[in-house]
């Protein structure tokens, strides 16, 4: 094997120029607390977008509206073309497209990893049992914890368990995926194991947008970073102009914070 | 285990030595302990042989009152000579082997379904089982075809009107309570009232209440002419009556699963009803195995309170039978006994049952 051949399989893909989400002018409120304003945002195919800023800022809450897990009362948000509304169907069909990693895994502690994985194809997806099953093993292999197939989560660790949901949103053939500080609920120790696998998930091309706080992960992977903070969009850009030349005071200011340790 | 390797090797050698270890330590262990432990058998010495005294030794089993006379323990004579009463009420006495035949099909598919549910092989027969037995159980009961005579279930009483009642209570309460439980948690403002105030309204009264509403006040509402039967009211009352408690213990168990998991259901595009079946149930459910079990001991002893609506049911024939013969009358303590007995080992049975399902159910799983 050539080192051309392999920096070439290692390169990231760029994005196409097809859009893929598209947020315009979207506002969210908690009963009076305004916690989205006026957020505008455009993901390309393929795209990497790496989300950071203060607890509190709406990171969350903005990846979540995203697949509607929460509700927003102003602006549009249109996903793979289907306006993403009140219609359930619509809801459904952009559902099936978008998958979530969670800060805590939320895997189904009464099934076992397999059952977890394979939950979702057959049932949504309406794929044969042995199908699935296949399904299951193959990216079980991929997140390097096939043998633990037939354990029940509570006996995995953390980092084996944030690996395990991430198989369980691939088994549904996501085109995009949201990440919600997946490594933050993680001993150190088991940081790396998990990001590694959202590396490769990165360099394969999938659409990602990722809230976190792992800034070497966003130096290798990020087609863009995007600060965000009182639930506004403060600055966004490519890393490297990010981290090297931040523009805005409060980015600065967080940077230097989270850079220092 | 680990303590016992603490301990000196002498004693841990034989069952003797082991036990005295065992007694010494859980037993004996400070004086506050020593004297509760010698305390509670001395209580124990002054209530138990006058008990047995009484039961066993100088009671007699013999159905005749001239025997139960002649002896200073238990008459279970009384028993012994009122037991196809006590057992079956006022159904005729030569079709008795219909209630009869119909209690062991009931129970036999009761216990079939509670310890097939871990068989694959068996779980796929339960709804089969039901399906067909229960219209057995119909036809044995009521007859009035293919040879048995009609017998009118104002004649039906004691343990299979109680099974009955108590069985059919559980299998429609309980899906009729997780409908109320999950309409409370509802986001439909309509639905979430209406499952609210059922649930306030019905648990604000006692049950008694309920089955005379619904045997006095109910027919008043129908049109002339349409007559509900009396025994169908009283289901229908313990149904409602249960479904309400159920509803409140469900619905704790819905709020023990946390919020991620239904997130984690909504993620993957599943839609409500398969993401409660398949993520939210199987967890709230098994939560709250011990208070649900614990509506179902509570509803199997208030069917008895079907007696004040005129059905004779297992506490209800008891009572018949004492007032049998006027001779009979003073050996109540026997008949009570007996039907406590029997109440007993049922709803000990349903503790255990419930004991064994969590245990199964936690198998494997570590949380
Ligand atoms: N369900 C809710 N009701 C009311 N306020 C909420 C709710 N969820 C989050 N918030 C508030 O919204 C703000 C943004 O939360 P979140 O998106 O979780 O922040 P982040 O993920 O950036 O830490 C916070 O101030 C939080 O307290
Ligand atoms: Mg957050």
């Amino acid at each position: 094997m050539t080192i051309a051949t392999e920096t070439k399989n290692d390169a990231l893909r760029p994005p196409s120029s097809e859009d893929v989400i598209t947020v315009s002018k979207m506002n969210k409120w908690y009963g009076n607390f305004h916690v989205l304003k006026d957020i505008d945002l455009t993901v390309r195919k393929g795209e990497r977008i790496v989300i950071c800023g203060p607890s509190g800022s709406g990171k969350s809450t903005l990846i979540r509206t995203l697949n509607r897990l929460e509700v927003y009362q102003q602006g549009e948000i249109t996903v793979n073309g289907i306006h993403l509304g009140d219609d359930v169907k619509n809801i459904e069909a952009v559902r099936r497209d978008v998958c979530m990693v969670f800060q805590h895994f939320n895997l189904f502690p009464h099934m076992t990893v397999l059952e977890n994985l394979t939950l979702a194809p057959i049932w949504v997806r309406k794929m044969p049992k042995k199908e699935a099953n296949d399904l299951a093993m193959h990216y079980l292999e991929r997140v390097r914890i096939a043998e633990q197939a037939h354990k029940f989560p509570g006996q995995l660790s953390g980092g084996q368990q944030q690996r395990v949901a991430i198989a369980r949103s691939l088994c549904m053939q996501p085109k995009i995926m949201l990440f919600d500080e997946p490594t933050s609920a993680l001993d150190p120790e088991m940081v790396k194991e998990v990001l590694d696998v959202m590396v490769e998930l990165a360099k394969e091309g999938m659409t990602m947008l990722c809230v976190t706080h792992e800034m070497g992960f966003a130096k290798e992977v990020a087609d863009r970073v995007i600060f965000m903070d009182a639930g506004q969009i403060i600055e966004m850009a490519e890393p490297q102009a990010f981290f090297d030349n931040p523009q805005n005071e409060r980015t600065k200011l967080f940077l230097s914070q989270i850079l220092s340790h | 285990m680990s303590e016992n390797a603490k301990l000196p090797p002498l004693p841990t050698g034989t069952v003797t030595g082991r036990a005295v270890t065992w007694a010494k330590k859980n037993l004996f262990d400070g004086w506050f302990n020593t004297l509760l432990t010698i305390g509670s058998i001395a209580f124990l010495a002054w209530l138990i042989p006058p008990i047995i005294e009484w039961a066993i030794i100088n009671a007699t089993l013999e159905p005749s009152i001239e025997a139960c006379s002649e002896v200073t323990g238990a008459c279970w004579g009384f028993v012994n000579a009122n037991l196809r009463l006590i057992l079956f009420g006022t159904y005729p006495y030569d079709e008795q082997w219909r209630p009869l035949l119909a209690m062991i099909i009931l129970i036999g598919i009761i216990c079939a379904s509670l310890g097939g549910v871990k068989y694959p092989s068996v779980r796929k027969w339960i709804i089969p089982m039901w399906v067909i037995g229960v219209p057995v159980i119909a036809f044995l009961m009521w007859g009035g075809f293919l040879g048995l005579t009609y017998v009118q279930n104002s004649y039906w009483g004691g343990l299979p009107l109680t099974l009955i009642l108590s069985s059919i209570g559980i299998v429609f309460a309980f899906p009729f309570g997780l409908l109320l439980a999950l309409g409370r948690q509802s986001n439909m403002p309509a639905l979430k009232t209406l499952s609210v105030v059922y649930i306030e309204v019905i648990r604000g009264v006692p049950l008694i209440t309920v089955l005379f509403m619904a045997s006095v006040m109910f027919p008043l509402f129908l049109p002339d002419g349409v007559t509900i039967d009396k025994l169908l009211r009283a289901q229908i009352g313990i149904i409602m009556f249960t479904a309400a408690y159920l509803a409140e213990v469900f619905r704790g168990g819905l709020q023990a699963v946390p919020r991620g998991q239904f997130e984690a259901g909504e993620s993957l595009a599943l839609p409500y009803w398969k993401s409660m079946r398949l993520i939210i149930l199987p967890q709230a459910l098994r939560l709250v195995i011990p208070p649900t079990v614990n509506s179902f001991i509570s509803m199997f002893k208030d069917t008895t309170l079907v007696v004040i609506i005129g059905l004779f049911d297992f506490l209800g024939t008891v009572k018949l039978a004492l007032r049998s013969d006027p001779a009979w009358t003073k050996y109540y303590v026997e008949g009570y006994a007996f039907a406590a007995a029997i109440f007993f080992l049922i709803c000990f049975s349903m503790a255990k049952y419930s004991a064994y399902l969590e245990k199964e159910l936690r198998k494997g799983e570590r949380r």
